[in-house]
């Protein structure tokens, strides 16, 4: 299992979660939790995903995800767990 | 599992309060391309940088991507280039040769600087560490992205004054020779007392003789990150200041020590150590000057400065400490005035001297670091600034450096413009009495009574 931390922040319309969760089913990226949250109009999204099994590189996914996030008017980051888990966790 | 708010506070680190990896620094041995002929020895050293730091850029855009931090800096530094060539170079242009190959080797490789035209003459010169001290000035003309440095001193030797007094006029040619670019190649030199082997910061970056033949050290900042930190400790003790600055210290090392050790698997090289460093650039809201108001100063430079400022060093050593499993190189607080602009600001408006920026490197990190000073200060004038932060290093066993700029044509009131990272800085009055008849007794500084430890 690789683990990977994907925000999605930006203005709150239809789709948001589908449209993501749509191209990561397509990837064989495997979720395996989501917290969402509207706060001041804002969508605010957390995912933890296991990119073990994707199809493409970890390079691509951030590039396409980031790609799909200007698609849809939001900032949609992946980043491995480590960083947070090094800099919360001793 | 990791939660909502750890995950936004990592984000808004990164995002706003400008977290990142200030350098990934592989340091390079180049002892094995020693060779009594200089074209082989130039051939050996190219060779050598471009096979091994081959993926060194990559590799850091590839973890940048990984983690979602920006790596802004990927370097390298190299052996003592006096130790490298001083069995193939007879004259200084033999060493502005190496000089031009590594440059050649860091533009091949896509790092913005390379380490380590560097000399180590603590105690004395060999004819070599004189013909590449003598050779800097052309060497730091000719060539774009070499950084060079020279150890002066040690707790352990004393202080080499004939050194001294020859960088003292090194560093005024250096400035004459790059006049049309407001004599940048002094930004670019370097002096110290006590030089770290391991240090990944330029301009004093080189590997020492005691590595291994290529290690990855790893220098990471957030200056904006306790900044912001301290925002919310307004008002509070000393308790709760430290507190803070200390366990903010942690998290910005912690992320250091994860993109060091990732670097070093996949480049297959050592880990050597991180460098905690809180070191500013330019850019809005990445300022130690600021951390210092926020503290509570006016501006530095002001009284309680050097008091606050120690604090702060002292708190990020101790956060960070913990935060990695080696720790080295300069780790600690930098106060360059030309690269932060709350300094800038500090020295515009009269509240910062050099004479305070003096005092305050008694207990930070470094030393007197990139200052502008007018184009004609005298030689012995430079010096005897060289051996007063000599002395402080000396002293009290830490790393002082010197990083003066005497900026050709320019006076007083005008500024330098040394462009990128480098910054701007506003040229300081230097205290003009005269020092020379210290500076030109010959010989050296002994070493301190409490250097005899054994």
């Amino acid at each position: 299992m690789k683990k990977a931390i994907i925000t999605v922040i930006g203005q709150d319309r239809v789709g948001i979660i589908a449209k993501v969760c749509t191209y990561l089913a397509e990837k064989r990226v495997n979720v395996l939790d989501i917290s969402q949250t509207i706060v001041s109009g804002y969508f605010n999204m957390m995912m933890i995903v296991d990119v073990a099994q994707a199809e493409v590189s970890y390079d691509m996914l951030a590039e396409q995800l980031e790609e799909i996030g200007s698609q849809i008017g939001c900032v949609i980051k992946i980043q491995l767990e480590d960083i947070f888990n090094m800099m919360h966790r001793i | 599992m990791l939660n909502r708010s750890e995950i936004i506070e990592t984000n808004q680190m990164i995002e706003k309060e400008n977290l990142d990896v200030r350098t990934i620094t592989l340091g390079i041995s180049l002892l094995d391309c020693i060779d009594s002929d200089l074209g082989r020895l130039n051939e050996k050293i190219y060779q050598k940088i471009t096979t091994v730091a081959k993926e060194l850029v990559s590799t850091g855009e590839e973890i940048s991507k990984e983690y979602g931090i920006p790596i802004v800096n990927k370097r390298i530094s190299v052996t003592p280039v006096a130790l490298v060539g001083a069995c193939a170079c007879r004259s200084k242009e033999d060493f502005v040769s190496i000089a031009k190959t590594l440059d050649r080797a860091a533009r091949q490789v896509g790092v913005n600087f390379i380490g380590g035209y560097s000399a180590l003459v603590a105690k004395g010169m060999t004819a070599a560490d004189r013909l590449l001290m003598e050779s800097i000035p052309e060497a730091l003309a000719a060539t774009e992205r070499i950084c060079s440095s020279v150890n002066l001193g040690s707790t352990r030797t004393g202080i080499n004054m004939d050194a001294v007094r020859l960088m003292g006029s090194i560093i005024c040619e250096t400035a004459k020779r790059t006049g049309d670019r407001d004599s940048c190649g002094c930004a670019k030199l370097v002096v110290f007392c006590n030089a770290p082997d391991d240090n990944p910061f330029m301009a004093g970056a080189f590997h020492g003789v005691t590595e291994a033949d290529a290690v990855i050290n790893v220098g990471v900042s957030g200056p904006g990150v306790v900044k912001k930190a301290l925002e919310k400790a307004r008002g509070q003790s000393f308790e709760v200041l430290c507190e803070t600055i200390k366990k903010t210290a942690f998290k910005i090392t912690r992320v250091g020590q994860l993109v060091a050790k990732r670097a070093s698997e996949m480049l297959g090289v050592p880990f050597g150590i991180v460098d905690l460093s809180l070191a500013p650039t330019p850019a809005v809201g990445d300022s130690v000057a600021e951390i210092l108001q926020e503290i509570g100063l006016e501006y530095p430079g002001a009284p309680g400065t050097t008091a606050a400022l120690a604090l702060l060093n002292d708190q990020v050593k101790k956060g960070g400490v913990m935060a990695s499993s080696y720790v080295g190189g300069l780790s600690g607080a930098f106060i360059p005035v030309s690269e932060d602009q709350g300094m800038i600001d500090a020295v515009n408006i009269g509240c910062l001297t050099l004479e305070k920026l003096e005092a305050m490197t008694c207990v930070c990190s470094v030393g007197l670091d990139m200052i502008a000073v007018p184009g004609d200060t005298k030689d012995t004038t430079i010096a005897g600034i060289i051996a007063d932060e000599m002395a402080i290093g000396m002293v009290n066993q830490k790393t002082t450096a010197v990083r003066l700029i005497p900026v050709f044509g320019k006076g007083v009131g005008d500024t330098a413009e040394f462009g990128g990272l480098l910054g701007y800085a506003p040229i300081m009055p230097v205290n003009s009495f005269s020092c020379d008849t210290f500076v030109n007794r010959t010989g050296r500084i002994p070493a301190p009574i409490h250097s005899f430890k054994n």
